[in-house]
């Protein structure tokens, strides 16, 4: 009971949640292998952040299931509870406590609690042990949040859009600690974001979600290899984007268009052939263009 | 070892690690002999995932920039680049093709280009041991 033997460090299969008639995750099957870092990406309310609920067992699964480590967060709480550690996009910190009282507090719950690091990190991150939750700053208090749910070594660390609203610094020590989680241990992070760029830096994997769905999973690296960007030149002024079959988005105007095509790059060309357009220029998007691109895709 | 990398552009990370080494050896900011930061350290410095360095010295070593030794850390080779010949130039000849591109976009006449290579290839010139 205390180790387990699941390859995933999470794992859900066609896993479904309506609230009302809207529903918020729709066959969502996803992989996070230990050991690695995971991005998880998508526009607010593409269900990022109901999907974690579902993680730490807040809500239960309506189809489909749910495993942490290989135990069900709803039917084993405490199996995976203790081996999360999570930050929540509101960081809901007790706002009457004290810094040090919070440590204290938290380090109830957790056995394997280590006093050292958290007053490493506490030091690291400058927060004043007399100081009031409500009196910190909003970065302080994402560094609190972060700091009680390191100390413990989770074997998953499990943030909700840590950085959302924070300062270049904040953010850098956010960053730090998700790459000594993984560097330090070869602990897991799952970490939802719409900075692209961070998901790029610190991610081995990741998900890309729109409106509850998964539409592009992989590691980083090949997501990045797999599309690709197509500067088309037509021979006079095109009016409206042209129809180009297989391409992701096709953005521009008058004779130059860019296309994005994940994969099927030739069949893209020939496409964009038919359609009247040569290829002037290619290379390769961002993680930012292509996030755009499948937007556009999806919202049509 | 100072490096830089942007997330921009569509350049793999791992990739800008690696030709920023290769640029370092070639400019002689780094010589053979010379130990590279372990893996956690650079991936710390600059906040990119500890694989993702893996891979950047993974693949310095594969083309023989850099090489591991039992027990201790990364160092820079000594042996040029085990690359084909033909393979480098090909490497080479891509990066020309674009330069040769910007240059004509900026009217620079391709000898104009030339002398400016050799102008710049003595300022990046490895200093001479002392």
């Amino acid at each position: 009971m205390n180790t387990s033997a699941a390859p995933h460090a999470v794992e859900t299969a066609g896993l479904c949640r309506k609230f009302g008639s809207k529903l918020a995750l729709n066959q969502v099957s996803l992989q996070v292998r230990r050991g690695r870092v995971f991005g998880l990406v998508g526009a607010n309310g593409a269900g990022k952040t109901t999907l974690i609920k579902h993680l730490l067992g807040r809500l239960k699964a309506q189809s489909g299931s749910v495993r942490v480590f290989g135990f069900d967060p709803v039917a084993d709480p405490v199996a995976v509870l203790s081996r999360i550690g999570y930050l929540s996009e509101n960081r809901d910190l007790p706002g009457w406590m004290r810094v040090d009282e919070l440590l204290r507090y938290t380090a109830a719950f957790y056995p394997k609690w280590d006093p050292a690091y958290a007053e490493e990190l506490r030091r690291q991150f400058g927060l004043e042990p007399r100081a009031k939750i409500k009196t910190l700053s909003r970065g302080e208090n994402a560094k609190a949040g972060l700091l009680i749910a390191l100390a413990y070594r989770p074997e998953l660390l499990l943030l909700d859009e840590p950085s959302s609203g924070l300062d270049p610094v904040v953010r850098r020590d956010i960053l730090e600690a998700i790459i000594r989680t993984v560097a330090d241990e070869g602990r897991t992070v799952l970490f939802s974001s719409h900075l692209l760029e961070e998901v790029e830096r610190v991610a081995d994997d990741m998900a890309m979600m729109f409106n509850g769905r998964v539409v592009l999973a992989g590691p980083v690296d090949e997501v990045k290899e797999n599309h690709h960007r197509l500067v088309l030149r037509f021979d006079s002024p095109q009016s409206s984007a042209p129809k180009v079959p297989g391409v992701l988005s096709l953005t521009g105007g008058g004779q130059e268009w860019t296309a994005i095509c994940n994969g099927k790059r030739d069949e893209a060309v020939a496409a964009a052939a038919r359609a009247g357009g040569r290829v002037v220029a290619e290379g390769s998007p961002s993680l930012d263009e292509i996030f755009v691109a499948w937007a556009g895709a999806k919202s049509e | 070892m100072q490096l830089h990398v942007s997330t921009g552009d569509g350049v793999p990370i791992y990739w800008q690690i690696a030709n920023q080494v290769k640029y370092l050896v070639a400019s002689g900011r780094l010589a053979p002999g010379d130990e590279i930061p372990p893996i956690r350290v650079l991936a710390h410095q600059l906040l990119v995932n500890p694989n993702t360095v893996a891979r950047a010295y993974l693949e310095l070593e594969r083309e023989g920039v850099v090489h591991k030794r039992h027990g201790s850390g990364t160092y820079i080779s000594d042996t040029g680049s085990p690359l084909a010949r033909k393979e480098r130039l090909k490497i080479l000849s891509e990066r020309v093709d674009a330069l040769l591109a910007e240059a004509r976009h900026l009217h620079v006449e391709p000898l104009e280009l030339l002398r400016l290579i050799k102008e710049r290839s003595q300022s990046i010139q490895p200093k001479e041991d002392k």
